[in-house]
C-alpha cells in the first residue's frame, strides 16, 4: 500500500525584502527562501527535513500549508494539484494537511480554554456537528494526547510546553488530516519531554496512517522518527535519502559535515566535526553555482558556474557535481 | 508507591474525570486584581458620584443655569456665596446665575464631550491601527502617512478656523474633537497587532481556513483588548482637559452653555474681586475627576498589563 | 586543589504567588583544571546556581547557604568585592551571544573596556592582549576586525567574542551557560572545540551548564545531574554513562535519540516538570520516577559520599 499522498515539484518561495530599499520607489530585493524543492512521501510514511537556521525548511513546510504564497511549483495532495490562488482549494487543502508549530505556548490563543481551542476546527470543518457531539470529539481528542478531560476549561499558560504541545496536536487532529506537517515541533521542549512527543506522535501515525513532514535541526530526533530523509542548505535540496542510507552512507559533502557535527551521548566516541569555513552566502543574492559552494571542502572549479541537477540513484537523491564515492 | 497506587485507582480516576477544573479567565484575574487596588476602587465610587450628579443634579437645583438671580445682581459679592438659604447651594457666579446649576451642566457637558469623543476616537484609531498593522505594506504606509499629517496640524487653530465655519454646538465639538483625536491609539494598535498576527496561533487559525475578520475579531482582538482599555482610560481625561483647555481660551462651548474650562475660566477672571467660590467650586469638580480618571487608568494598567504580572 | 565549594546552596524566589523553591540545598565542589558539566532540564535550577555563583541573582532571589571560593563566601562578599571577581576570576558565557555585547560599541572597546578596568591595561599592552584572545578564540583576520561592531559577526563569530571577552582576563573558572544551544550543529561542534583547547591552553576550570547530553559526553570529566533544585547524580562523565545510578540520569539518557543506534526505542519520562511553588519534602523525581517507593514520598534522600555520588534511596541493582 505505498501510494503517494502528497508531493512537491520544484517548489520555490521568494520574499520582498523591503528594508534593502534605498529609496521608496527603488526595486526592492529578494529574498530566496526556497529555491527548487521536490520529493514524494507516501502514506503513513514520515519525512524528515533537516538543515541549519536559515536554510528554508520552515518555509518550505509553511508554503505547503498555504501560509507564504510558493512563487513557483506544484504541490500535489492526494494525487491532485493544488491552487493556492482559490481560497476554496486552500480549506480544502486544510481538511487534509494540519500543522503543529515549533512554540507550543504561542501556538495557542492564550484568551481561549483548552476546550475551545480543540473545538474550533470542529466549528469550521464540521459545522454541522451538534455541541453534544462536539464535546464527545474534544474529550476524545484529549483523551488521545494525554491530557486529563477535567483540564478542558483551563487556559494555556497553566500548562507545560509539553502539555500545549499535546494540545496542539489535539488541534490538528480535530481537523482529520491524512497529513501533518511538523514544524520543529519539539525542539522547544525538554529532553525527556522530547521524547514523550516524539512517541506520540509515532502512536498516532500508526493508529491513524497519518503521513508527516517532520522539520528540525536535531538530526538525532529527525533519523529516529523519519523513513525518509531530505537535507536543505540555503533553501536548496543537497540531498534526499531513506534515513538508514543517509546517515550510513551520506554521498554530499555537506551532509557529511554535518552528520560528523552531530554530537554522540557516549564519552567512548570521539567525534572529528569537519569544520566548514567560509561564510555562508546572502539569501538576497545567491551564488550562481552551487549553493553549498562557498564552504564546501572539496569544491571543484566548475562549482562556481554550475548548479548541479538533483541526480537520482534508486532511492538516493543528491545534488552535487562530485562523483558519489 | 502509595500515592501512585492511589492515582491509579477506578475511584480516583472517576473521582478525577468528574471534578472539572474550572481557572479564572483573564477578565475575570484582572478585575479581581483591580479591585484589589484602593485607590482604584475609591476613584471609581468617586467617578461614579460625578456621573450621578452631572445626570440627576439638576433635579435638586432650584434656578436653571441659565436664569438670572436679580435680586443678587450687582451684589454678587455680599449676598452670591454659597447659601442654602436662596438655594444658590455655590452662591451665583458674575452674572448672577445660580453656579451649582452651571456646574451641574458644566460635569455634563464634560463628561459627555471628555467620554464620548475619547471612545469614538479610540474606537477609529484602534480600527485604523488594526487594518494598517494587520495588511501592511500600501495600507500601513497610506494609514501611518495621514498620521502624521494629522499630528502635525496645530489643533487649537484648527478648533477656532473650524467653530468659525461651522458655528459652536456640543456635536460640533465633539465631531472636532474626534477628527483631531482619530489617531489615539493607533500606533500602539498597530504595533501590538503587527506582534501578534506573526504569533503561532494565528497562523494556526489560518490553518483552520478562517477569514482576516474572523482572526482579526475572535483571536487578535481578544488579545490586545486590554491596550485599547488602558489607552481609552487615560485618553478620556486628556480629551476632558483638551475640552477645558479651549473653553477656557473661549474658542469653546457657548454661553450660556457651559463646561468645567468655562466656569474656570469665569472664576479665575473674578478671583481678585473676592468671589472665590465662583472658580473653586468647579476646579474642585474638575480636580476629583481628572485623579480619579488617572488612578483608575493606573489601575487598570496594573490589572491587565502581562508585563505586570510575575 | 578544590576552587569553588558550593555548600548547601538554596534559592527561592519571592512571586505574588508565594515563593518559587528554585534550587533546594545543592553542594559540590569545582576542582581545578576541572570540567563540570551541570546537566539539568528548564526548572532543575541549573542556570540559577550560576548566576548565585556571579552575585546575578534577581532582585526578588533569596539565596542560602555558601558559596566559598579562595575561602571567601560569595554570597556575602559586597557588591564591589564582586566586581574585582567577576570576569577576574569567575566569568561567564551565555547562551545568546547578542546579550552580552553592546550593540553600538566596536569589539575592541568592549574588550578594551574590560581590561581596562580589571587589570588596569591600556594602550599597546591592552591592544596585544586583546589580539592574544581572538587568536585564541580562532577569529580569522582579528586585527582588521577588531574594528567592527556585533552584529557584523555571524552567530558562531560572536559566540567566539564573547568566549574572547571570557578569557580575557584570564580567569580561574568559566561558567558557559548553555553556551552552544543557539548555534547550529556544525558551528556548536566548532565552539566545543575551540573551549576545549582553550582549556587546555589556560588550565581555567569549566562549568558547562547543559541539557545536551550529547555535548556533555564529548566535552567534560566531571557531570552532575540536577533535578528540580536537587543533585541527583554526581560522577566521572565516563562513570555516569557507563552505568548511570540514578533513575533519572537513566531515563534521561534513554530518551535521547542516538543517531548512530537506531534501533532503540526512545522511552520518554511520564509526566511534567516539578511544581516549585512547594518546599521539597520528598524526592522531586519520585512522582515521575518507574521505581517508586511508597518511601520515596516521604523521604528526601542525601547525596551518597564520592566518588560516585547519588541521591537515591534505592539499590543501583534494583532499579530497572
Amino acid at each position: 500500500m505505498t501510494s503517494e499522498m502528497i508531493s512537491v515539484q520544484d517548489l520555490a518561495v521568494r520574499f520582498t525584502a523591503n528594508q534593502t530599499k534605498k529609496w521608496p520607489w527603488s526595486k526592492p530585493g529578494v529574498v530566496k527562501a526556497v529555491n527548487g524543492v521536490s520529493f514524494a512521501v507516501n502514506r503513513g510514511q514520515t519525512l524528515g527535513i533537516v538543515g541549519e537556521s536559515g536554510c528554508g525548511k520552515s518555509t518550505l513546510v509553511r508554503a505547503i500549508a498555504g501560509l507564504v504564497k510558493p512563487s513557483h511549483g506544484t504541490v500535489r495532495v492526494g494525487g491532485k494539484v493544488v491552487d493556492y490562488s482559490r481560497r476554496k482549494e486552500v480549506i480544502a487543502l486544510r481538511r487534509q494537511v494540519q500543522m503543529i508549530f515549533q512554540d507550543p505556548v504561542a501556538s495557542l490563543n492564550p484568551r481561549m480554554t483548552i476546550r475551545d481551542i480543540i473545538a474550533e476546527p470542529l466549528v469550521m470543518f464540521f459545522p454541522e456537528m451538534n455541541g453534544e457531539a462536539r464535546e464527545t470529539r474534544v474529550h476524545a481528542l484529549l483523551d488521545r494526547v494525554g491530557i486529563p478531560r477535567r483540564n478542558a476549561n483551563r487556559y494555556p499558560h497553566e500548562f507545560s510546553g509539553g502539555q500545549c504541545q499535546r494540545i496542539g496536536i489535539a488541534r490538528a487532529l480535530a481537523a482529520e488530516p491524512k497529513v501533518l506537517l511538523c514544524d520543529e515541533p519539539v525542539s522547544a521542549l525538554d529532553v525527556s519531554i522530547q521524547a514523550q512527543v516524539v512517541n506520540l506522535l509515532q502512536e498516532l501515525q500508526a493508529d491513524m496512517g497519518l503521513t508527516l513532514i517532520f522539520v528540525a535541526h536535531d538530526l538525532g530526533v529527525v533519523r529516529h522518527i523519519s523513513d525518509e530523509i531530505l537535507v536543505m542548505y540555503l533553501g536548496g535540496m543537497m540531498e534526499q535519502a531513506p534515513a538508514d542510507a543517509l546517515v550510513a552512507r551520506p554521498t554530499h559533502p555537506y551532509t557529511r559535515a554535518l552528520l560528523s557535527a552531530v554530537p554522540v551521548p557516549d564519552p567512548s566516541q570521539r567525534i572529528t566535526p569537519q569544520v566548514l569555513d567560509g561564510d555562508l552566502p546572502s539569501p538576497l543574492n545567491l551564488p550562481q553555482g552551487c549553493l553549498f559552494q562557498s564552504r564546501c571542502p572539496a569544491r571543484l572549479p566548475e562549482c562556481a558556474t554550475t548548479r548541479p541537477d538533483l541526480k537520482r540513484d534508486g532511492r538516493h537523491y543528491r545534488a552535487c557535481l562530485l562523483e558519489a564515492s | 508507591m502509595r500515592a501512585k497506587k492511589i492515582m491509579s485507582s477506578p475511584e480516583f480516576a472517576q473521582a478525577a474525570a468528574e471534578e472539572m477544573i474550572n481557572s479564572r479567565s483573564f477578565w475575570a484575574d484582572a478585575r479581581i486584581r483591580f479591585f484589589k487596588n484602593k485607590m482604584a476602587v475609591i476613584s471609581v465610587t468617586l467617578l461614579f458620584g460625578l456621573v450621578l450628579f452631572a445626570s440627576f443634579g439638576q433635579f435638586f437645583a432650584q434656578w436653571s443655569y441659565e436664569e438670572i438671580d436679580w435680586s443678587v445682581l450687582g451684589r454678587v459679592k455680599e449676598a452670591g456665596g454659597p447659601s442654602l438659604e436662596n438655594g444658590h447651594y455655590f452662591g451665583v457666579d458674575e452674572l448672577g446665575r445660580d453656579l451649582y446649576a452651571r456646574v451641574v451642566q458644566g460635569s455634563r457637558v464634560s463628561l459627555l464631550v471628555g467620554f464620548l469623543a475619547a471612545i469614538i476616537a479610540v474606537c477609529i484609531g484602534a480600527t485604523m491601527g488594526a487594518i494598517a498593522g494587520y495588511y501592511g505594506g500600501r495600507t500601513d504606509q497610506i494609514i501611518v502617512g495621514a498620521l502624521n499629517i494629522t499630528l502635525s496640524i496645530p489643533y487649537i487653530i484648527f478648533f477656532v478656523v473650524w467653530q468659525a465655519f461651522f458655528g459652536r454646538s456640543l456635536m460640533q465639538m465633539i465631531l472636532v474633537m474626534v477628527i483631531i483625536n482619530w489617531t489615539a491609539g493607533l500606533l500602539i494598535v498597530r504595533g501590538q497587532v503587527q506582534t501578534l498576527k506573526n504569533k503561532e496561533f494565528v497562523d494556526a487559525a489560518r490553518m483552520l481556513g478562517m477569514s482576516d475578520a474572523k482572526i482579526i475579531f475572535k483571536h487578535i482582538l481578544p488579545n490586545m483588548l486590554w491596550v485599547i482599555v488602558i489607552y481609552m482610560s487615560i485618553s478620556i481625561p486628556e480629551m476632558i482637559m483638551y475640552e477645558s483647555l479651549v473653553s477656557f481660551l473661549g474658542v469653546g462651548i457657548q454661553e450660556p452653555n457651559t463646561s468645567w474650562g468655562a466656569l474656570i475660566s469665569e472664576g479665575a477672571k473674578t478671583m481678585t474681586f473676592g468671589t472665590l467660590w465662583q472658580l473653586l467650586y468647579p476646579a474642585a469638580f474638575f480636580v476629583i475627576a481628572q485623579v480619579s480618571l488617572y488612578y483608575i487608568g493606573d489601575g487598570l494598567r496594573d490589572a491587565l498589563d502581562p508585563k505586570e504580572r510575575s | 586543589m578544590t576552587l569553588l565549594s558550593v555548600q548547601d546552596l538554596s534559592i527561592r524566589f519571592r512571586t505574588p504567588d508565594g515563593y518559587v523553591h528554585a534550587v533546594n540545598n545543592v553542594s559540590f565542589d569545582i576542582e581545578e583544571g576541572e570540567k563540570l558539566a551541570v546537566v539539568g532540564e528548564s526548572g532543575s535550577g541549573k542556570s540559577q546556581i550560576a548566576l548565585a555563583i556571579l552575585g546575578l541573582l534577581a532582585n526578588n532571589a533569596e539565596a542560602s547557604g555558601r558559596i566559598l571560593y579562595k575561602g571567601q563566601n560569595l554570597l556575602d562578599l559586597p557588591r564591589r568585592e564582586m566586581n574585582k571577581i567577576r570576569a577576574k576570576e569567575i566569568s561567564i558565557i551565555f547562551q545568546d551571544p547578542m546579550s552580552s555585547l553592546n550593540p553600538y560599541m566596536t569589539v575592541e572597546r568592549q574588550l578594551n573596556e574590560i581590561l581596562e578596568l580589571h587589570e588596569g591595561l591600556r594602550g599597546r599592552a591592552a591592544r596585544s592582549r586583546v589580539l592574544e584572545v581572538m587568536e585564541a578564540v580562532q577569529i580569522p583576520d582579528a586585527k582588521n576586525r577588531l574594528k567592527s561592531y556585533p552584529h557584523e559577526f555571524s552567530g558562531g563569530m560572536r559566540q567566539r567574542i564573547v568566549i574572547a571577552m571570557a578569557l580575557l582576563c584570564r580567569p580561574k573558572l568559566i561558567l558557559a551557560d548553555e553556551p552552544t544551544t543557539a548555534l547550529d550543529v556544525t558551528v556548536q561542534a566548532q565552539i566545543m572545540h575551540l573551549l576545549e583547547d582553550i582549556q587546555k591552553e589556560y588550565g581555567s576550570s569549566i562549568m558547562l551548564i547543559t541539557h545536551d547530553l550529547g555535548v556533555v559526553a564529548g566535552f567534560c570529566n566531571e557531570t552532575l545531574v540536577l533535578y528540580g533544585g536537587r543533585v541527583m547524580e554526581r560522577a566521572g562523565t565516563a562513570a555516569i554513562f557507563a552505568a548511570p545510578a540514578h533513575p533519572y540520569t537513566r531515563g534521561l539518557m534513554r530518551a535521547v535519540p542516538n543517531i548512530h543506534d537506531p534501533s532503540a526505542t526512545l522511552q520518554s519520562i511520564p509526566g511534567q516538570p516539578p511544581n516549585q511553588t512547594r518546599p521539597l519534602v520528598h524526592c522531586p523525581f519520585a512522582g515521575r520516577c518507574g521505581d517508586s517507593l511508597e518511601a520515596c514520598f516521604d523521604i528526601l534522600p542525601e547525596l551518597s559520599p564520592a566518588p560516585h555520588q547519588r541521591a537515591c534511596i534505592r539499590a543501583v541493582e534494583e532499579l530497572t
